[in-house]
């Protein structure tokens, strides 16, 4: 019955035992054994023009789709392209599976051509990676390496395969059980945690539910809406949590941390309770972390033990999986309340609205002055009804979008939080477009971020993926400007793109796509309009937009979140 | 503990697989934790290792937390002072003209040390057991000069039996 395949062929014809439908890559010597029988695959190949877009890619499509991304790549500088998008995926939770290629096993060691030592670069990048030695570890490395990939606290897994371990035979056979003795996650929380948790819960009077990441990973987003509804809690969503509860509940709080909105930030400030819930106190949210949330208990749920009293200590501490703790959580609040009402907490909401009212998120697009990134963004919105996927770079732009887009649905926002990695939004959401075609995905991308990976605009040209990239041209590296602005001076040292901004219609139509701009204004609508109609190519729309203008609010770095600076008035 | 500093020491029962030693000393270094020693050697199960580290500073649970993030790591065990079997190995060159030759081996004798290597105007000791005992015996060679000094990394084994192996139940009876 078995089947004589070689490693290459196993490799293949394991990916699609995972059920992959595509994978993002680019050929080379060490890996051509794998690219023989991709042809004769089912498997969709995506030829990247840079293998950096390969592995952002892969993280755009598990971002929108849930499943896991694929990525190949060859040996050497292959695999070390590969780097940032791995540790981008690190950071952010994302399951990505990345196969690169290897010298024979006889060279390694030796200094071979495009030899890197993938293996050692790559193990702090990852939750786990392999170096293939054995055909026959092919299927069983592979169900592995997916497994690890999807499971637990998700995040990318490398595979090194030789060039000589893929050109060998083996007989074909399906993968045995998992032998991973030391691989346990926790699925559902402590008992007597959770009843704990609900009790603290109602005893509090000034609680905020801390919305991370994780809630989005564990496809919790029910749950957390359902839990924050039946015991009345204020939430707030993370920069990865975007939509994890829909902008318009009337108990979310939207954004907290560095650029977050007045509520959200002092909320957390004046709390008595955090119910963190799949996220990690990054420093992004809590600023100074000695004088972050000081009144405040906390629950920390997370599927990873370690993310668990690492910044904050936690008074409850409840390992498990996002969405089967909030259920469990639900279960226990409803049992405790055994048909009371909740907690009304009516002076704590009541000063909520309050500082709603007095500090939204605010700015002012002058008819006559340059056009503002959040009109553009609102001007989306206002087209698609908010039926978009969104994806940005990072920097001002992606502040903005995270700001001003009313997020209502999980998987709506992708985005590089944790890395912060420039030129993410191109490829991201070319892999997003892959795994979601019947949605629009809008790229929301700054000039800066914009070059460096517009490469692969030709990829998706040829590879007919429609995506829509907003290049928001202010003529600069405008977040570090503004951190210049405010803390060096405004000593513009190497921020200035203003001499070399290249044509981006140009650039978008020599690469076939469409090619738009707005200068002004009353262009912005009229020319989305156009974008959102054309479906059978990739758009880039150009806006030419305020230079100086700066993203508030703003907790300066490193300082107290009581310090909110609300606009350039604050400073 | 041995020389005032406070160390603790912990066991990671981690897979006998290749690099194995490569991601635990690399995680250390990415997380900043500190190792003071490390000992790696085979269990009674061919498939895992034995690692005793001694680790400096308070971030213990982290650390802990950290080693069970590794997907090879199948158990770790902190040791409290005292609930352990700890044992060093040394090797000590100490200064002995013919002169202080015998008041030395004398010296030796009352640790139990032995002479392994004798030089003209050197000994060299093997000294093992718990680490206090081998800087005992340091401090008093100490005046005499010592030449040279190897220690092994500290193994460690708890005292109490009940230490499990992981989700192995083969294991317990090994």
């Amino acid at each position: 019955m078995s089947e004589t395949l070689t490693g290459a062929q196993a490799l293949i014809r394991a990916l699609e035992h995972e059920g992959v439908d595509v994978v993002f890559g680019m050929p080379g010597g060490a890996i051509l054994p794998a690219y023989d029988p991709l042809l004769d695959s089912p498997i969709r190949h995506i030829l990247v023009r840079h293998k950096q877009g390969a592995g952002h890619m892969a993280s755009g499509y598990a971002h929108a789709t849930g499943r896991v991304g694929v990525c190949i790549a060859t040996s050497g500088p292959g695999a070390t392209n590969l780097i940032t998008p791995l540790q981008d995926a690190y950071m952010d939770s994302i399951p990505v599976v990345a196969i690169t290629g290897q010298v024979a096993r006889s060279s390694i060691g030796n200094d071979a051509f495009q030899e890197a030592h993938t293996w050692g670069i790559s193990m702090p990048v990852t939750k786990h990676n392999y170096l293939i030695t054995d055909v026959d570890q092919i299927p069983d490395v592979i169900r592995e390496a997916f497994h690890l990939a999807a499971t637990g606290r998700p995040g990318p897994v490398l595979v090194d395969i030789p060039k000589d371990v893929l050109n060998e035979t083996l007989q074909w056979h399906r993968p045995g059980e998992l032998n991973l003795p030391g691989y346990r996650p926790s699925v559902k929380g402590h008992p007597k945690q959770v009843k704990a948790a609900v009790k603290l819960i109602n005893q509090s009077t000034r609680p905020v539910l801390y919305a991370g990441g994780g809630i989005i990973r564990a496809n919790a987003s029910d749950e957390l809406r359902r839990f924050a509804e039946v015991a009345n809690l204020p939430t707030v969503t993370t920069l990865m949590a975007r939509g994890a509860i829909p902008d318009s509940h009337p108990l979310a709080l939207g954004m907290p941390g560095m650029h977050g909105n007045y509520t959200a930030i002092t909320a957390m400030q004046q709390s008595d309770l955090l119910i963190a819930i799949g996220a990690r106190f990054d420093d992004r949210v809590t600023g100074d972390v000695d004088s972050f949330a000081p009144y405040a208990k906390v629950i920390h749920v997370d599927v990873d033990p370690a993310e668990i009293g690492k910044v904050r200590n936690a008074d409850i501490p409840i390992v498990g999986d996002a969405r089967a703790v909030l259920a469990q959580l639900t279960t226990a609040m409803e049992h405790l309340l055994d048909g009371n009402p909740v907690p009304a907490r009516t002076e704590w909401l009541k000063t909520l609205s309050k500082w709603q009212r007095e500090h939204p998120l605010h700015y002012e697009q002058d008819p006559d002055g340059p056009i503002q990134q959040q009109y553009v963004i609102e001007e989306l919105h206002r087209l698609t009804k908010g039926d978009a996927i969104i994806v940005a770079g990072v920097g001002q732009h992606q502040m903005w979008a995270s700001q001003h887009w009313g997020f209502e649905r999980p998987r709506t926002w992708i985005n590089s939080g944790g890395l912060g990695t420039m030129g993410y939004a191109v490829p991201a959401a070319i892999g997003a477009k892959t795994g979601m075609p019947d949605q629009t995905v809008f790229a929301i991308d700054g000039d800066g971020c914009f070059q460096m990976t517009m490469q692969e605009l030709i990829t998706a040209s040829i590879e007919h993926i429609p995506v829509k990239i907003a290049v928001m041209n202010n003529t600069w590296l405008g977040m570090v400007k503004q951190w210049q602005k405010l803390f060096y001076d405004e000593r513009y040292s190497a921020t200035s793109l203003t001499d070399h901004t290249p044509d981006f219609v140009g650039l978008a139509e020599a690469m076939g796509c469409v090619g738009l701009r707005a200068d002004r204004p009353e262009e912005v609508g009229p020319t989305l309009e156009k974008a959102l109609a054309i479906n059978d190519k990739p758009v880039v729309i150009e806006f030419r937009c305020d230079p100086d203008a700066m993203v508030f609010p703003m907790v300066p770095a490193g300082k107290s979140n009581d310090n909110v600076v609300l606009g350039p008035e604050d400073l | 503990m041995a020389n005032g500093i406070t160390h603790h020491v912990i066991t990671v029962l981690v897979e006998d697989k290749p690099g194995v030693l490569a991601r635990i000393s690399s995680m250390f270094a990415r997380r900043g934790f500190n190792i003071h020693s490390l000992a790696v050697g085979p269990t009674a199960d061919p498939y895992l290792s034995r690692m005793t580290v001694v680790v400096d500073g308070p971030e213990m649970e982290q650390i802990i937390k950290q080693l069970y993030k590794l997907v090879n790591t199948v158990k770790v065990t902190e040791h409290p002072p005292g609930e352990a079997v700890e044992r060093e190995i040394m090797l000590a060159r100490i200064n002995a003209d013919a002169k202080r030759r015998s008041e030395i081996l004398d010296a030796a004798r009352i640790f139990d040390a032995t002479a392994v290597d004798v030089g003209k105007s050197t000994i060299t000791f093997e000294l093992s057991g718990d680490p206090t005992r081998l800087s005992d015996f340091l401090e008093l060679m100490r005046p005499y000069g010592i030449v040279d000094l190897v220690k092994s990394g500290r193994i460690a084994l708890a005292r109490d039996p009940k230490i499990r192996n992981g989700n192995r139940p083969e294991l317990r009876s090994a």
